[in-house]
């Protein structure tokens, strides 16, 4: 494939990569406070399970670099680097995940329950449950008579869920804008693909319903970006849905305090020799004419954002008790 | 007579033990689910059993809730003895069919002619901030519809002696654990989820309710956390002169009514706590039943205490405010002595 992307899209990649890094590893560090020096899931300012993304960056903003406001992106219980990749209100959902009354829900949703209508973002922690909803998204587009399109991410684990099989035929079948993104960090919590999974990969699976498939190795935002731009420009055309499947890594556990034992020691160092933010830095620099000035320019920018909304997080006020009894039915 | 040595156990060895002894007696009994293999179950309840019996009877499955679970189903008609686990009961909205239109349904449509011996265990509770879709117990959801066994077992002991029963039995079972007692390294550590486990096979009979705590002045209903609550807001109530007689459930169907009928004739007041939703559900159901069976021997209405009817919200004072607590427990039971 010919690359096409523009020198401010990659600076985009890269910028929001980052962005999205500088956010997983700060959350690393706010997540594990107050539940020292004995685990407890319950306690600290971020209680609760946490699903974090750090290296599966490029999954993210090789495609929703093409998206507008108005396109849909549903996804799962895995969602920061989705959301900020989309451009969701940075700060709300940062609240949200503290569970202040500033979030995106009130404190109601916690960070697998980000909802925000201002940019058609929304992810759920029932695997795959996603996957319809934004089928249903790039049905009304199509109602509409507008180009938006609609994407799901999962993982590669809910690609053998029974709603993957039925969103697909009915989007194929429908003719719908609707973009599949597979996310195949190789572990569906602690079970790998090869243990999980009848076929190679999932955009083998495409054919089964008579659709494009595409395939992204090595977790390159690049190539995420070449492929996610010829499947969307082609929904927006009428030429109906795709699969993408990435092949990306995820570098901390299912959970934040998975212990782990399913995986090899040495897997996540190996991964790291590879990190596509420093392997887009290296090329924006050398290829590019970047100077190290510049980089460090969108670097700063990034880490202001995502400290502004931790702090506006921190700052906020808790939601009154009784607050539980209210949104129930509009 | 249990003679053997007891240790102390937490909820979830004492649960991979019952699955563990039963394994090794019947070679038709199979373990299919989730992460049950080398992570040992997100709850434990397979820990240490892939290393005993190996990958085909501790079965990893993908993310095919309806198929693993209709497999289950599918096995168990022809004799096998599977024990199926769905990991978080939230979850049963994917593959609810083969629970209770298949499951549940197929020994009565069969007219007793085909068996379900299986077990469908299933993680519960909340209390920890996981939110609506992760923190939910969903008792009545499956206590209400016929057909299936389902068992609430709240003390290591009786996670290890109801799970051997529901092995043995030939009925499809729904074995409901509780998160929080199973004891987990990276839960909340408390001391309900450590209980004295005897080493041999043994059994605790489905469909009876114990009385953990003998009183004279108010029944106290709960199941699972609820009981736990409920000895503790006892230990206060006793400091005000307040008798209270706390009974453990310990199994949904069959119910125990027996023991909750006699207990209201002892102390003519009751209060019913359920971790689960308030209206249609269990609450509700020990309500009825002292208002059908047991009218003339109460002396102040039912009171109960349940989720009120919103989803579990994430935020801690969110949180804390929908879910019952020994504090609640409590309040309500002066309240009701003093009626």
């Amino acid at each position: 494939m010919k690359l096409t992307i523009s020198i401010d899209h990659l600076k985009w990649l890269y910028e929001t990569m980052y962005k999205i890094r500088y956010f997983e590893d700060k959350m690393v560090e706010t997540y594990s406070e107050g539940k020292n020096p004995v685990f407890n899931i319950g306690l600290g300012p971020v209680p609760g399970e946490m699903h974090l993304s750090k290296g599966q960056e490029p999954a993210a903003v090789g495609i929703c670099v093409h998206l507008r406001k108005e396109d849909t992106v549903s996804s799962p219980h895995r969602p920061h680097h989705h959301a900020i990749a989309k451009g969701v209100d940075l700060k709300k959902m940062t609240a949200e995940m503290f569970g202040k009354v500033t979030g995106l829900s009130k404190g109601k949703g916690g960070h697998m329950h980000l909802f925000d209508p201002e940019v058609n973002f929304s992810c759920g922690g029932i695997v795959a449950a996603n996957v319809p909803q934004a089928v249903g998204a790039a049905l009304v587009a199509k109602k509409r008579n507008r180009d938006d399109v609609a994407v799901a991410f999962i993982g590669e684990g809910a690609a053998n869920q029974g709603a993957f099989h039925e969103s697909l035929n009915l989007a194929a079948l429908w003719n719908l804008p609707f973009i599949l993104v597979v996310e195949n960090n190789n572990y569906g919590i602690s079970v790998t693909k090869s243990k999980s999974t009848s076929v190679p990969s999932n955009d083998l699976r495409a054919s089964a319903y008579g659709i494009k498939g595409y395939y992204v190795t090595d977790n390159d935002p690049i190539a995420m970006y070449e492929v996610s731009k010829d499947a969307v420009e082609r929904a927006r055309r009428g030429e109906g849905p795709s699969i993408i499947e990435i092949e990306t890594y995820r570098y901390l556990g299912h959970f934040q305090g998975d212990p782990e034992v399913y995986r090899d020691k040495e897997e996540v160092p190996h991964l790291k020799e590879k990190d596509p933010i420093t392997k887009l830095r290296n090329h924006l620099i050398s290829e590019n004419n970047l100077s190290e000035d510049d980089v460090v320019k969108l670097e700063n920018r990034a880490m202001l954002e995502v400290d502004e909304a931790y702090k506006f997080a921190r700052e906020s006020e808790y939601p009154k008790p009784e607050a539980a009894l209210e949104d129930l039915f509009v | 007579m249990l003679q053997t040595k007891k240790r102390l156990l937490t909820g979830n060895k004492a649960l991979a033990e019952a699955i563990r002894l039963e394994m090794e007696r019947d070679p038709e009994v199979f373990v299919m689910g989730e992460d049950v293999g080398k992570y040992g179950g997100i709850f434990g309840a397979t820990e240490g059993l892939l290393q005993k019996f190996g990958p085909d009877r501790i079965m990893d499955t993908p993310i095919s809730e309806t198929a693993f679970i209709g497999a289950a189903v599918g096995a168990a008609s022809q004799g096998m003895r599977p024990i199926v686990e769905l990991m978080f009961v939230d979850f049963f909205g994917v593959c609810m069919d083969q629970i209770y239109n298949q499951m549940a349904k197929i020994p009565y449509m069969s007219g007793g002619n085909v068996r379900l011996p299986m077990v469908l265990m299933t993680a519960v509770g909340g209390g920890y901030n996981d939110a609506a879709q992760h923190s939910q117990t969903l008792y009545a959801t499956f206590a209400h519809l016929p057909g299936m066994k389902v068992v609430v077992p709240t003390t290591p002991f009786d996670l290890k002696g109801m799970m051997i029963s529901a092995i043995r039995d030939d009925n499809p079972v729904v074995f409901m654990f509780n998160k929080t007692l199973q004891g987990l390294g990276w839960m909340d550590q408390i001391h309900a989820s450590l209980g004295h486990v005897p080493e041999e096979a043994y059994t605790v009979p489905l469909g009876k309710a114990k009385v953990v705590r003998e009183g004279t002045d108010v029944t106290i209903v709960g199941i699972q956390m609820t009981t736990v609550q409920e000895q503790e807001a006892a230990k206060k109530l006793e400091q005000d002169g307040i008798s209270a007689e706390i009974i453990d459930l310990r199994s949904l169907v069959p119910l125990d009514k027996e023991t909750i009928l006699n207990s209201i004739k002892k102390t003519h007041r009751l209060l019913v706590v359920d971790e689960d939703y308030l209206s249609y559900g269990m609450t509700a159901e020990i309500a009825a039943l002292a208002a059908e069976q047991a009218l003339y021997d109460l002396d102040a209405p039912v009171k109960r205490i349940a989720i009120p009817d919103v989803p579990i919200p994430y935020s801690r004072s969110l949180e804390q405010f929908v879910l019952p607590s020994a504090e609640k427990i409590y309040n309500e039971a002066r309240k009701l002595v003093n009626e």
